[in-house]
């Protein structure tokens, strides 16, 4: 994408006026998507988009800027945008030249990209699917998505790294209709790879799991209220350890004090049941590149083990404040946004209940078959997250469904609540926004058991 | 950013060069967008972070035959111009033909004069900006003794330029500035911490108040300290305007006539029905110039205007682009929105607002008539409770107990819970405090009766 000595130039520009670090992010990043809405195809987008973010650290202190002008010109331009902070913070003391090593970028492959007309065949089998499903499904709406991002990371250590990183994804969407009004049922699903997701993934039965989602809703009477056991189906989402400590484990909310989890490690934060690995390595999971976007290889990382917190997650800035190494946990939306503290694929690693007699030992409660989103602020640890096709447990059996509902806890107190964790195991994708910033997580879990979380349902 | 001040001529014409290579029987809309940008974040008395950033894009949508393809580019380079304009032709060429699909007309509705430009923003010192966010986090810091730590203090401004040229005759210039002070603190320590946010926003530097901001995160975080979870049971809940404008958002989206006519929002087929109590009303005026969202034209380029959607509890209509307008046989009414140049138009509200009652009732005066309730400061997972679909609201919040007409004790950790539908039948009062707040709606203070709060 760029020239090794042109780099050199640049990091050079960007320490002109001193500073400890400067590293150029260099992303070019085209995406392809097409939707099928009501049986027709709608949205056929193609977009494109190519920059680079330059930074610089002065003590305290980052200086940003980013361009679409790739010459040279353009980046010594941005750079010297950048390093404007360094002439604020002091003394000019230029910086030593630097000398890059590295494999630089892999030449572009013509990886095996989904084709737009085989796309639109994709999404008519999936709208198919979906509408034999039921006569009560009245609306389809399927989506399907690909993008190839080349990405270059270059600093001032002499990093020189490059990676492509391929996604696709396929969702459907759909409305059912029935006496209680309109019920919604969604899947998707999502790997950083190409075609080969079809390999794997079957649209039609994608569909039917997100029809059957909104048909069986007709019938589902109010959730409960207040405090009660909650089964979390293998699978369904994982994004309770998202959001119940995943957050709360990042390095830029610990170094604030603004995490429940700061200064705990060595402690039990959870049930012994409970190890929790976050893994950006996994295969082709959502989650899953090669490199974090400050160029560190990606790694399994322990947070959480037989209940004990064991560490949190890094990036290069913090990582180095607290003179340790990244975790390969710097990752940003784009190279229009400067690094911070993400997840990459978090989980909680299988127990040895058996899912079925997790179920049938719980006397009363909720069974939650899927999640939707959620939300958690780290500095109370309160969160909530929402179900998207759940049943009531009336003596160890499922019954009747339920309304979707957010249910809400607090980390700490609910991680220690997991009393029994089941041998079954289940990925799925998301969209994690942090500070105004998407990036592709997964989550991951087997069945579960909490022993008291609060519904947020209607039946009083 | 005074170098790309008044440039949007130069996007004008840009936008209508490239428009012009439309071949017959083709119709191109182009849309171009230049924006400037600076953000500041202050901590622990130092600039954490100081961005300074252009950016610049392009989308165009051809249609042909029926047939619309899209494409965006995050450029404005001559060659990516033809580029772009090529694979939107591309995809139209893959589209399936849909009587529908047309690129807006001009339809005669006179563009209000709304201005969004603030000339002074260009020349304000970056030294002034930095000065601002470490004052807003010094004042956060120092505004009171339970403050442990400022979590994040941040100036913002942007400058956007845009323009937007069709062959179907629509051509549409605009421009618009705005800045922000946004902080957050945490009060308390270990399991009894509390946070509070606060902001200040304007069309650029001169008008923020970080004072203000400051204080409302403050007063936020504190009045929650000592904070138990909360029991259940039903109740009136009184929203906090800011909660107000959120809930009011997401139940735009239920407005959209887009999601109307495909079966999607629970108002479908309920035009002409009492859908809220007699002296509701539900309006989307983006000629507002006090609106966050306010513009003088739409996604399309046709001109923003006053949508009166329900009126004295009845609902009157929804809000329409071109596309949808045509499926639900009528007339776009200016209410395409986009997302900026890599988005493609569809229909929503930019500057809703909910009026209703009579006198004038700040919130002590809403919070004296309901006299028993929970009000609420914040709620949390609006995106995966509240449905605009089915109607259904589960969200998690946190807020103070109304006793004897007053704030009480603070609660957290519970959800309030109940459909739209029945939420617009159930209002108590309508404060009279609205603010335009950040966001497609506007709020004011709340309350709903019947609503079921869930904790212990």
């Amino acid at each position: 994408m760029i020239e090794a000595p042109v780099l050199e130039r640049v990091l050079a520009e960007a320490l002109r006026h001193g500073g400890q670090f400067a590293e150029v992010f260099a992303e070019d990043r085209s995406t392809s998507s097409v939707v099928l809405d009501d049986g027709r195809v709608e949205d056929l987008t193609s977009g494109r988009e190519r920059g680079a973010g330059i930074r610089v650290v002065v003590g305290e202190t980052t200086g940003f800027a980013h361009t679409a002008d790739l010459s040279e010109a353009g980046l010594v331009a941005a750079a010297s945008a950048a390093a404007e902070v360094a002439r604020r913070s002091g003394p000019d003391t230029r910086g030593a030249p630097v000398t890059l090593r590295g494999t630089g970028v892999p030449d572009a492959a013509e990886g095996p990209l989904v084709p737009k007309a085989a796309a639109v065949e994709l999404l008519r089998r999936a709208d198919d699917a979906a509408r034999s499903s039921g006569s009560a499904v009245t609306q389809v709406q399927v989506g399907f998505g690909s993008s190839r991002r080349r990405v270059l990371v270059a600093n001032s250590e002499g990093v020189l790294v490059g990676d492509e990183q391929v996604r696709t994804r396929l969702s459907v969407s759909c409305v059912a209709v029935g006496d209680t009004g309109l019920q919604t049922g969604f899947e998707t699903a999502a790997r950083t790879s190409g075609a080969e997701l079809f390999d794997e993934v079957e649209p039609e039965e994608l569909a039917r799991l997100a029809a059957r989602r909104a048909l069986v809703k007709l019938s589902a009477r109010p959730a409960p209220t207040g405090e009660v056991p909650v089964v979390l189906a293998g699978g369904s989402g994982g994004i309770l350890f998202h959001e119940a400590c995943g957050h709360g484990l990042e390095a830029d909310h610990i170094v604030k004090d603004a995490s429940v989890y700061t200064g705990r490690v060595g402690e039990l934060v959870a049930s012994p049941l409970v190890t929790l690995v976050d893994d950006g390595t996994v295969g082709t999971e959502w989650g899953t590149s090669t490199i974090d976007d400050e160029g560190h290889p990606a790694r399994r990382n322990v947070l959480i083990e037989d209940g004990v917190l064991v560490d949190y997650l890094w990036d290069h800035l913090r990582a180095r404040r607290g003179r340790r190494t990244s975790s390969g946990n710097g990752r940003r939306q784009s190279y229009q946004h400067l690094p911070m503290v993400r997840m990459t694929n978090t989980f909680l690693l299988p127990g040895t209940d058996d899912a079925d007699e997790i179920v049938a030992q719980t006397r009363s409660g909720v069974f939650v078959a899927k999640l939707g989103g959620g939300q958690v602020n780290t500095a109370t640890g309160d969160f909530v997250f929402g179900t998207t096709e759940a049943y009531l447990i009336e003596d160890g059996h499922l019954t009747a469904p339920l309304r979707d509902a957010n249910l809400i806890g607090n980390g700490p107190e609910v991680l220690r609540r997991i009393d029994a964790v089941g041998t079954d195991f289940g990925m799925t994708p998301g969209t994690c926004g942090k500070d105004g910033q998407s990036v592709p997580v997964g989550c991951g879990q087997a069945t579960l058991r909490i022993t008291g979380v609060t519904v947020g349902g209607t039946a009083g | 950013m005074s170098a790309h001040a008044g440039h949007h001529h130069d996007l004008e014409s840009l936008a209508e060069r490239v428009a012009g290579w439309a071949r017959r029987g083709e119709d191109v809309e182009v849309y171009a967008v230049r924006a400037e940008e600076t953000d500041v974040r202050a901590y622990d008395g130092e600039v954490e972070s100081l961005t300074a950033a252009t950016s610049a894009g392009i989308g165009v949508r051809v249609v042909s035959d029926h047939r619309q393809g899209f494409a965006w580019a995050g450029s404005l380079e001559e060659a990516v111009l033809a580029d772009t304009l090529g694979a939107a032709r591309d995809n139209a060429a893959i589209a399936a033909p849909d009587e529908h699909v047309a690129l807006a007309v001009p339809d005669g509705v006179p563009t209000a004069a709304v201005d969004l430009w603030d000339p002074e923003l260009a020349s304000v010192p970056t030294a002034d900006k930095v000065a601002l966010a470490l004052g807003l986090e010094a004042r956060a810091r120092g505004a009171h003794p339970a403050v442990r730590q400022v979590s994040s203090a941040d100036y913002g401004d942007v400058a956007v330029e845009t323009a937007l040229v069709s062959t179907t005759g629509v051509r549409a210039t605009g421009r618009r500035t705005s800045g922000y002070a946004s902080v957050s603190v945490i009060a308390g320590e270990g399991d009894g911490s509390q946070t509070g946010t606060g902001f200040s926003v304007g069309r650029g530097f001169a008008g923020l108040d970080p004072e203000a901001a400051a204080g409302e995160a403050v007063e936020r975080a504190v009045r929650m300290l000592g904070a138990t979870k909360g029991t259940s049971g039903r109740t009136t809940v009184v929203f906090d305007r800011r909660v107000t404008s959120t809930l009011l958002g997401a139940l735009s989206a239920a407005l959209s006539g887009e999601a109307v006519v495909k079966g999607r929002s629970f108002f479908a087929d309920r035009l002409g029905e009492q859908v809220a109590d007699g002296v509701v009303s539900l309006v989307d005026d983006p000629t507002d110039a006090r609106a966050y969202g306010a513009a003088a034209h739409d996604g399309e380029g046709l001109a923003c205007r006053r949508n009166v959607l329900v009126d004295a509890g009845v609902l009157r209509s929804f809000l329409y682009d071109t596309v949808a307008a045509s499926r639900a046989g009528t007339r776009p009414n200016g209410a395409a929105v986009r997302g900026g140049y890599a988005g493609l138009p569809g229909p929503g509200c930019r500057a809703l607002v909910l009026a209703g009652g009579a006198g004038e009732l700040d919130e002590a005066g809403v919070l004296a008539a309901v006299g028993e309730g929970l009000f609420v400061q914040s709620i949390t997972g609006v995106h995966s409770g509240v449905s605009p679909v089915s109607g259904d609201v589960s969200v998690g919040a946190e807020g103070l107990r109304v006793r004897d007409g007053h704030l009480a004790e603070p609660v957290r950790e519970v959800t309030v819970a109940s459909t739209f539908q029945r939420m617009l039948r159930s209002i108590v009062a309508i404060g009279s405090d609205l603010a335009f707040l950040p966001g497609v709606a506007a709020g004011q203070t709340l309350a709903i009766a019947d609503m079921q709060v869930s904790g212990t």
